[in-house]
């Protein structure tokens, strides 16, 4: 087995998570620290909403190595999803293929042509935005996670990974709220939205 | 060139967000079912090495690399807004099966209809902004 092929399957999570710390040491040692949401605000105050709103009236240079860094994680996607693909699907556990069965959801595990399990394909395309659960679940879940992250102060890397390893209970409170707000949709609103 | 090694460090970054498969809506929907230890395997050991990597970088008074001390500022005791917003943000990440760094990783994958959700989120982001002042912190 090549060294390419061996890194092409699936992670064990212990690496990924080994890894994670790796960019976070990085960045760190580099000046910065690792937050991905902020990149919302940044852009919009390139987009001009300082004039308009005093939040984003901040000099957004300051933020270029977070831009530059999420170009580079962009083409990272590209380098993974082509030269390092991995040859099968995604594989969840079971209980969760037969849970997302029952609510209508293709899971690629099953079904080869429903993609390579990164995103169920059916519900996430242009087309479903014509659709009220496409609008619910892109349209609507993107401005919850940009509303929500800026409310809280940070996402899963800044508060579940950066916060919670420096201890900070004001990061703790924040990640029970992710929990809170995963679950009801979960367990609750998605069999709705995906019944509409 | 400052801003190279910020591009090969995010480049870092969107591999492992894929062969993690944290990018995943599968994975996220495994976690929020409490299905499979995978996700919770992954931010556990995160947070456990970052807290030890944290605790010596602070312990040995570690500088970075332009010779300043390595510091970790606070997160603010904002109570309120940890848990309305966190809720806020848990809903659209069961939603879209993604948080903001596995967003920008799936454009790279070519699922373009990504950009309509990071689109949202700005205007959500917007929209924070102007109410700021009207929201409990």
């Amino acid at each position: 087995m090549s060294f390419i092929e061996f890194i092409s399957q699936p992670w064990h999570w212990s690496i990924s998570g080994a890894m994670i710390v790796l960019v976070m040491y990085l960045l760190i040692y580099f000046g910065q620290k690792f937050g991905v949401s902020s990149s919302f605000e940044a852009i919009c105050s390139i987009g001009g909403a300082g004039r308009k709103i005093k939040y984003f009236n901040v000099d957004w240079r300051r933020q270029d190595w977070l831009l530059t860094f999420l170009v580079g994680s962009i083409i990272g996607g590209g380098i993974a999803s082509t030269l390092l693909a991995s040859p099968e699907p995604v594989t969840i556990s079971e209980a969760t293929v037969n849970d997302l069965l029952a609510i209508g959801v293709i899971v690629p595990q099953v079904e080869k042509t429903a993609g390579v399990g990164f995103i169920p394909l059916e519900l996430f395309n242009f087309e479903s935005l014509l659709t009220i659960k496409g609008i619910i679940l892109m349209v609507g879940g993107g401005f919850l996670i940009g509303f929500g992250t800026r409310w809280a102060g940070g996402c899963t890397s800044g508060h579940a990974i950066s916060g919670l390893a420096n201890l900070q209970l004001p990061s703790l409170v924040a990640v029970i709220g992710f929990f809170i707000g995963g679950l009801i949709v979960t367990h609750f609103l998605l069999p709705i939205i995906l019944s509409l | 060139m400052r801003l190279i090694r910020f591009l090969l460090i995010g480049v870092l970054f969107g591999i492992i967000m894929t062969k993690s498969e944290a990018i995943s809506w599968f994975r996220i929907q495994e976690m929020f079912r409490f299905q499979s230890f995978h996700m919770y395997g992954i931010i556990g050991v995160a947070v456990v090495l970052g807290a030890v990597m944290i605790y010596f970088l602070k312990k040995n008074k570690s500088q970075n690399l332009i010779g300043d001390q390595i510091t970790f500022t606070p997160k603010a005791n904002t109570y309120k807004a940890s848990i309305f917003g966190g809720t806020l943000f848990g809903l659209g990440w069961a939603m879209t099966g993604a948080c903001p760094g596995p967003l920008y990783t799936l454009v790279g994958h070519g699922y373009l209809v990504i950009l309509v959700i990071i689109a949202s989120a700005l205007i959500g982001t917007l929209v924070y902004g102007a109410l700021r002042d009207k929201l409990p912190h």
